[in-house]
């Protein structure tokens, strides 16, 4: 017997790449079972026609982290009620690739996807740092010159350190904190622009997981939103 | 025509439908799960008393339509925006040729667009042709996301897709609206993604390219472009709702298309019927930026609010507009920058 928690420890490690939150925190596990080491998992999505990719992502990426538990042996990940059900549901269970499962209609893998989106989600939440430092009565002029040993211990520069060292920045405590996603620092002049631009991105986001949160409980009702429901 | 407080607002529905997704129209599971997602946006983002059946909602009659938007809804004009879907629909969800039944009963009310698929290469631009003949539309509806056979998609660079851009440049229909959906080629590219609108844009610059749901959920890539691109305008259809569920949200928005794409270049839509004009401009005039947020996003003016409702996209239909209701362009669009470094990378 494993402890439920571990499982739902693994799955709250898996995102929805686009949102930037877990899966257990939008409420798309809708059910969650192990028997002997087996585990089945089901999810399901606010739309029938959510983008396919993602959905792909997110079922494979449940059934890795649901994988990596110690005693888990077998891993049954099932997504409901979707357009390409069938299709990602054999594709992950036969541990098929993103191109093999969709044959002739994609020509590569999800690592530029995924990776697009992770730094999207950087910039998010480098903005949504900025913003704190700025809040606590740090100076616009100084944040050029911030640097990750000058972070405050707040769960926003947590969230912002854990996805910079995810896409392999320099983590020194001498870094500049205000960097573009591809680590170059954004100097003083421009970076009004760069947590300009980052704050439309954080709207967006924001948009869309509300939305999502929304249409998940107009589909399945209200118990969409509060997690695993089984 | 819409009148509160002393002002009076013209007002064009940028994006309309007349649709059918009946049981007996659709043609397999897929034409049913579109409608329902449509359904389920409806539901979840309109206030109660505004919610149909599902029934309705699958079929609605002319009588309806005329009643939504122009006895209660205060629309002076309709933009037909076709949506075919032919492999979801037997008769295809909403065409041309099902709008153009109200159009030539009722001229003055509709704007009457129409479609094309570059899939369908040489024979496509030809029957484009002949819609374009028969019809004399100002601007398509183009559908990038939608089912073809095993083609789950296309893209504005595609070859095809350029050559009918041509013909569209070369035949005057000069409103280009483009709305996004899941599935694109290949499919494990970002189906949202708008940047082939930034090279179409940046080719045709006679032609103006309306990004519908103003790119939503991929705000930022759209007002990325609209900075840039003169030519580029964003349809609120999808974030008009957001009024009444999320008002502050709302304000966000707007503030960031104000910032980006700024008033000259943003059109009302209600994505009729899948939400109605009348709440939609009842709180749309009623909105204002909540006052904590007005530092940073400004106010709405009347002005803002009448080119936003109907002024601007009267001018991209040379849609006369009464001179009361009219707005003298007061210059505070942004200025259009030169392209800077794209800032997420690839």
């Amino acid at each position: 017997m494993i402890e439920r928690a571990a499982l739902l420890a693994a799955l709250s490690k898996v995102r929805d790449p686009e949102l930037d939150e877990p899966l257990t925190d939008l409420g798309f596990v809708s059910a969650l079972v192990e028997d002997e080491g087996r585990v089945t998992a089901c999810l399901r999505l606010p739309t029938y026609f959510c983008a396919p990719n993602f959905a792909y992502l997110m079922v494979a990426d449940a059934k890795t982290a649901l994988l990596s538990i110690p005693g888990v042996t077998e891993v049954n990940v099932v997504l409901e009620d979707h357009f390409a059900s069938d299709e990602i549901n054999s594709g992950v269970g036969a541990n098929e690739t993103f191109r093999a499962t969709f044959e002739g209609l994609a020509n590569d893998e999800l690592g530029d996807l995924r990776a697009l989106f992770n730094r999207k989600a950087f910039l998010v939440r480098q903005e949504k740092l900025c913003r704190e430092v700025l809040e606590a009565g740090g100076h616009p002029e100084d944040l050029p010159s911030l640097r990750l040993a000058d972070l405050p211990s707040s769960r926003a520069a947590e969230r912002y350190l854990e996805r910079r060292a995810e896409l392999g920045l320099d983590m020194s405590p001498g870094a500049p904190v205000v960097v573009t996603a591809n680590g170059t620092r954004v100097a003083g002049t421009r970076i009004d622009e760069h947590l300009r631009f980052a704050r439309t991105i954080r709207i967006s986001v924001e948009g869309n997981a509300g939305l999502c949160r929304g249409l998940l409980a107009t589909r399945y009702g209200n118990s969409g939103s509060k997690g695993v429901t089984i | 025509m819409y009148e509160k407080d002393g002002e009076k607002y013209f007002i064009v529905d940028g994006h309309i439908h007349w649709w059918d997704a009946s049981p007996e129209n659709q043609k397999n599971k897929y034409g049913d799960g579109f409608i329902r997602c449509f359904y389920d946006y409806h539901k979840n983002l309109s206030p109660k008393e505004y919610v149909w059946p599902l029934e309705k909602y699958q079929k609605y009659s002319q009588e309806d339509l005329m009643h939504d938007l122009f006895e209660v809804g205060y629309v002076d004009v309709g933009i037909f925006q076709p949506t075919y879907l032919s492999d979801f629909y037997v008769e295809g969800f909403n065409t041309t040729e099902r709008d153009a039944v109200l159009k030539e009963k009722y001229p003055d009310k509709f704007m009457l667009n129409t479609s094309f698929d570059p899939r369908y290469e040489q024979q496509g631009l030809e029957e484009f042709e002949e819609k374009v003949r028969r019809w004399n539309p100002k601007g398509v509806k183009l559908y990038t996301a939608e089912w073809k056979g095993d083609s789950k998609g296309w893209k504005l660079t595609d070859e095809w897709a350029l050559k009918h851009l041509q013909k569209c440049l070369d035949l005057g229909v000069t409103n280009i609206h483009i709305h996004k959906g899941p599935t694109i080629w290949p499919l494990n590219k970002d189906a949202f993604d708008v940047s082939d609108v930034d090279d179409a844009a940046t080719t045709f610059t006679d032609l103006k390219f309306i990004v519908e749901h103003v790119g939503l959920p991929r705000l930022e890539d759209f007002c990325w472009i609209a900075v840039q691109e003169p030519n580029v305008f964003g349809g609120l259809a999808v974030a008009m709702p957001f009024i009444h569920t999320r008002p502050r949200y709302f304000a966000n928005l707007i503030g960031e298309l104000l910032y980006w794409a700024g008033e000259d270049r943003i059109l009302f839509s209600s994505d009729y019927a899948l939400w109605q004009p009348k709440w939609l401009v009842e709180m749309f005039v009623d909105f204002q930026i909540p006052e904590d947020m007005q530092s940073e996003l400004g106010e709405l003016t009347p002005n803002i609010k009448r080119k936003i409702l109907g002024v601007n996209a009267a001018r991209l239909y040379d849609i006369p507009i009464p001179e009361s209701m009219d707005v003298a362009d007061e210059g505070t669009t942004p200025e259009i920058t030169d392209k800077p470094p794209v800032p997420v990378g690839t």
